[in-house]
């Protein structure tokens, strides 16, 4: 169980990654979402993985860890107000320069080349 | 008491001066004036102390693990220095008042000179090295604003970022020579410090030591080659010149060499790097003065010269000599001073400090340049004033150093030398300026006395170089002896100060010096003309080059690292941490841990290979924007599902509700950008890429599988054993979050409610056109709302709510509470907006939800100050029981209260998050009835 657990945090991880070093706004959010995914049930998997044991008081024997769901669970919420920051980021972005672009290059705009056309129409 | 007070005086006088600064000048300068006054009286009551060679120590605890503590010392050569910053200081501030404008700024200047003093006092009283080493970076620091005071010149300005720049690093090798010197002393403390020479002089580490504090001295006090930044700093009004970059500051660098004599001097480094470096600052010094036709400018290399002699006689190593040094010290400040401010009246007459045009001021201002003149004869060494008492023991120790065979010649030669450059560049003082017929083309003319008052300070110096010149015993005698006693470690050698020791050798080196000198003068043409073959370097020029180089390179270090590109920051980011975290996973070998590994069942299995195929499949695919975000949210689903499955109900129902409005909020955004996203990337960078993130991957499972696998145990069985005694719920999850951790989840709806606000401010006033249709050839459906889903939606409404408050409810002792529940009642209005539209909905729903996160912030700060009331911690819980008629007996915990300010925290954000997106597109307000109304 633990090896399944292990290799589903290494793939979101791989896909989040590869995501995150994509060229453009919505794959990286995507791959940030992916990677939070991950993030979160590896700090669950601190508190190891048990069935049936959950932290609520009389209704087992032994009790799962509550302290990483704790945190997991405000992580899950502050992930969300996370990923909203940055979609509304990349929202700014491409109403304010007409781009989705984060790899640094300067976007080759229409509006850049119709001044262009203009100028040298002068 | 009396000594922090001393030091902190000045710094209460610094904030209160600007306070008179409305009264006009005067005002200004009274108010400036008291605290050293007082200071100087708080000082008195000591002095019988330290004449019988004592030490008073106040010393306050501040950080003694780092052995940092707030230490004051007061012995004889801190009552010396004191004493001169004191009294010159407030005759500066005395002379500051006629020497500014009435429309300056002398709020600033006179709160910036207090603030410099009160440093100064910090670094002479200081019983702590590290204590010491703040202060003398403040030295720099307001030396650095008070060269730059008259910020419009630009002269000023690189002058000031010179020195500071000279000095600051200075102040960083003293730092780390502290360093040092503390950890082979084991304390910082002076007294252990000072009794510990001989344990530092055998350290192997000694060497690198006094290196690094002289670097620190020598920065400081102007010392070849770092030399050059003090004429630089004569762009400061010369007040501060007399004051800092005569008498004060730059006497701090020797006052270091004064300070840790007992520690650091006495070997062999110390002689050949002390002396020899003085002996070189001294000759430069002298011979660059006597070139120089800006009248600030010869006192600023005379000046250098002197603090070169009296490095030159701290590093010959005897005590003599070390007593001559000190008296120097005193000399030095009274008649180079005075001559500053002599210069400074001379500018403020005439308009201009250029040689070549004030010529024959005799005629219009024969006090002042009587005063003048018997300063610069002091400088020159003219018997009957105090410059001539402390050469001639320079003289008579330069005879002294045991140095083999021709290199016992070089000091007395170099002594001499130097002695013929300061007769000539006196004469020069005194003759070009007073004398030498008619000024030329003055911009102020015709020149006349400055007011009576400014003269005083000038007169009350001069008087004290003729005072210790013809009474050296009775004036200064004292002071100097309990100074010595304090550098030397209480052991004075037998000396006299008397006007005249007899005819013999140093006599005839003053006599030679004289005779040189005045020869020399009037063969000035001759010498200017030498001067003038060579080039003269611009200082300021050569290190503005190197600080541009020094720029240029950071620049192009910044640019390679940062180049705008995210993906270059991720990419060296994750590379990072492989590379970081790879060396101690390779040695950990083995990854399964202990505890092996439990059993797999199948619907578990088959729910994981889900999973990654989805998660790997939204990479592949993620260029068709829109199914690979219908599979994103399959990952999301099994996670929630993972979450249920491992005994975590609430984070299964968190993740669930976080999933819908996610997906909400990505399919919003999305709706508004491009839907695919085009191929840009070489083949090469994709491989790259890919195998950058398996590594990553990788390296995640491996990590993942070691800690899964290791028996461990937990802070958190004081959280299940008190959750029910001690917070009032059974879901110690809810409790941790309300009750144990509250502190924190107040701060993180906190930080949900800034995001919130900080999406509004950013869409406020934005506006997106979507494109037309899914960029596939597809335009958007024509129907704006689905009939069916309206008419399912708005039915669910109340059920949603109802089934939020019973989770809210519940919350503290099943799974649920304030997240999930606000998340649940956000679910339930988003429904409503896709189903029946923004405008809609709005005009039903009119809530404003930045009042609703406010609210839900004051919920929970209240309940957690309301503890406060009845005398417990912030956020302290409690709970009891009460028996409603229907439900019967019913908790009631004041988390609750706590927990409703979550709930209605988490709305308020998550609906003003998506509100803001889903108004952006400009359909929405031009549809709205109400505001084309």
């Amino acid at each position: 169980m633990e090896l399944i657990f292990a290799l589903v945090i290494g793939a979101l991880t791989t896909s989040g990654v590869y995501l995150l070093l994509r060229a453009r706004t919505f794959p990286v959010v995507m791959g940030l979402t992916l990677l939070s995914y991950g993030v979160n049930l590896f700090l669950f998997a601190s508190g190891r993985l048990s069935a049936g044991q959950q932290p609520i008081i009389g209704s087992t024997e032994i009790y799962a860890d509550p302290l990483p769901q704790a945190l997991v669970l405000t992580a899950i919420v502050i992930g969300f107000a996370m990923t909203a920051f940055v979609v509304v980021l990349s929202l700014r972005n491409l109403a304010d320069n007409e781009d989705d672009h984060v790899d640094g290059c300067p976007p080759v705009k229409p509006a850049d080349n119709k001044q262009e056309q203009e100028e040298t129409g002068k | 008491m009396s000594l922090p007070l001393v030091v902190l005086l000045p710094f209460l006088g610094a904030i209160a001066a600007p306070l008179f600064a409305q009264g006009g000048r005067t005002a200004i300068a009274i108010a400036s004036s008291i605290p050293p006054l007082i200071a100087l009286a708080a000082l008195f009551p000591h002095w019988a102390t330290l004449a019988d060679g004592g030490v008073v120590l106040h010393s306050y605890e501040w950080l003694p693990a780092i052995g940092i503590s707030l230490s004051f010392r007061l012995d004889g050569l801190a009552l010396m220095f004191a004493l001169l910053i004191l009294i010159i200081g407030v005759l500066i501030i005395l002379y500051a008042r006629y020497y500014l404008k009435p429309s300056e700024n002398v709020g600033k200047f006179y709160s910036l000179l207090l603030c410099f003093m009160g440093s100064m006092l910090g670094i002479v009283l200081s019983g702590n090295l590290l204590l010491m080493l703040i202060f003398w970076e403040l030295t720099s620091l307001t030396s650095f604003l008070l060269i730059s005071f008259w910020t419009h010149k630009q002269d000023a300005r690189r002058g000031a970022r010179m020195a500071l720049a000279v000095t600051g690093g200075g102040g960083l090798a003293l730092l780390a020579g502290i360093l040092i010197i503390g950890n082979i002393v084991g304390s910082f403390e002076l007294d252990d410090v000072l009794a510990a020479g001989e344990l530092i002089k055998a350290h192997t580490m000694y060497p690198v030591a006094l290196t690094l504090v002289l670097l620190g001295a020598f920065t400081k006090s102007a010392q070849f080659p770092f030399h050059f930044w003090l004429p630089h700093a004569m762009q400061a009004p010369t007040p501060v010149s007399a004051y800092l970059h005569s008498a004060t500051m730059v006497k701090a660098g020797v006052f270091l060499l004064a300070r840790l004599y007992p520690a650091l001097a006495g070997t062999e480094q110390w002689f050949y790097m002390v002396s020899f470096t003085g002996m070189a600052t001294l000759l430069i010094g002298a011979y660059t003065a006597m070139f120089k036709h800006d009248l600030k400018g010869l006192l600023a290399h005379s000046t250098v010269s002197h603090l070169g002699l009296i490095t030159l006689l701290f590093g010959m190593g005897t005590k003599l000599a070390a007593v001559a040094a000190l008296f120097h010290v005193i000399n030095h400040a009274t008649f180079k001073a005075s001559l500053f401010m002599a210069a400074g009246i001379i500018d403020h007459e005439t308009g201009t400090r250029d040689m070549r045009r004030i010529n024959g001021l005799w005629r219009y201002m024969p006090h002042t340049a009587t005063l003048a003149m018997v300063a610069a004869s002091s400088m020159a060494g003219v018997p009957l004033l105090n410059g001539f008492l402390s050469k001639e023991m320079f003289f008579a120790e330069s005879l002294e150093l045991n140095l083999p065979g021709f290199w016992a010649w070089i000091p007395p030669i170099v002594a001499t030398l130097a002695g013929i450059f300061a007769v000539a560049y006196s004469a020069r003082f005194v003759h070009d300026v007073f004398f030498n017929g008619k000024p030329v083309n003055l911009p102020i003319y015709p020149p006349h006395e400055p007011p009576r008052y400014m003269k005083i300070p000038v007169e009350i110096l001069v008087f004290a170089c003729v005072m210790v010149g013809v009474f050296p015993a009775i004036s200064v005698g004292p002071l100097l002896f309990s100074a010595a006693q304090a550098t030397l470690g209480g052991d004075v050698p037998d000396y006299q100060l008397a006007v005249m020791h007899g005819i013999n050798l140093p006599l005839m080196m003053s006599v030679a010096a004289f005779v040189g000198g005045l020869l020399m003068y009037s063969q000035r043409q001759r010498f200017f003309r030498f001067h003038a073959r060579f080039k003269e370097i611009d200082e300021k020029a050569v290190f503005e080059a190197i600080v541009s180089r020094f720029a240029d390179l950071a620049n192009r270090f910044t640019a390679l690292i940062e180049n705008n590109s995210l993906q270059r920051y991720v990419m060296l980011l994750v590379a990072s941490v492989v590379a970081v975290a790879a060396a101690p996973l390779i040695n950990l070998g083995i990854f399964i841990g202990d505890n092996g590994l439990t059993p797999v069942d199948w619907p578990t299995a088959i729910s994981a290979a889900i999973l990654v195929i989805a998660a790997l499949a939204t990479a592949v695919i993620h260029r068709e924007r829109f199914t690979a975000l219908v599979l994103l949210s399959v990952v999301g689903l099994i996670v929630a599902l993972a979450f249920a499955r491992f005994s975590a109900p609430d984070l299964a129902m968190t993740q669930l509700s976080v999933e819908v409005v996610t997906m909400v909020l990505l399919m919003l955004a999305l709706y508004y950008m491009p839907s695919w996203t085009p191929l840009e990337t070489s083949k090469a960078r994709r491989t790259r890429d890919i195998i950058l993130a398996l590594v990553a991957g990788a390296g995640m499972t491996l990590v993942t599988l070691a800690i899964l696998t290791q028996p461990f145990s937990s802070i958190s069985e004081f959280f299940l054993e008190n959750s029910k005694p001690g917070g009032g719920g059974t879901n110690v999850v809810n409790v941790i979050l309300v009750d144990f951790r509250g502190f924190d989840t107040l701060g993180e709806i906190s930080v949900l409610a800034i995001a919130a606000l900080s999406i509004y401010a950013m869409l406020k006033n934005t506006a997106l056109t979507p494109p037309p249709g899914d960029g596939q050839g597809h335009t958007w459906s024509r129907e704006p709302h689905p009939l069916m889903l309206k008419q399912i939606a708005r039915p669910m409404l109340p059920m949603a709510l109802m089934v939020s408050a019973y989770i809210f409810l519940r919350g503290h002792n099943m799974p649920g509470g304030g997240f999930i529940a606000g998340l649940i009642t956000s679910v339930a209005l988003v429904v409503q907006y896709i189903a029946s539209g923004m405008n809609w909905t709005q005009d039903r729903v009119r809530i404003k939800y930045h009042n609703v996160i406010g609210l839900g912030l004051l919920f929970a700060t209240v309940a957690g100050a309301g503890s406060l009331a009845f005398g417990y911690p912030f956020l302290t819980t409690t709970f009891g029981y009460i028996t409603w008629p229907v439900v019967g007996k019913f908790e009631v915990a004041s988390a609750l209260v706590f927990d409703l300010g979550v709930y209605l925290a988490v709305i308020g954000a998550t609906m003003l998050i998506l509100v803001s997106i889903g108004r952006l597109s400009p359909h929405s307000a031009i549809k709205s009835p109400r505001r084309n109304s």
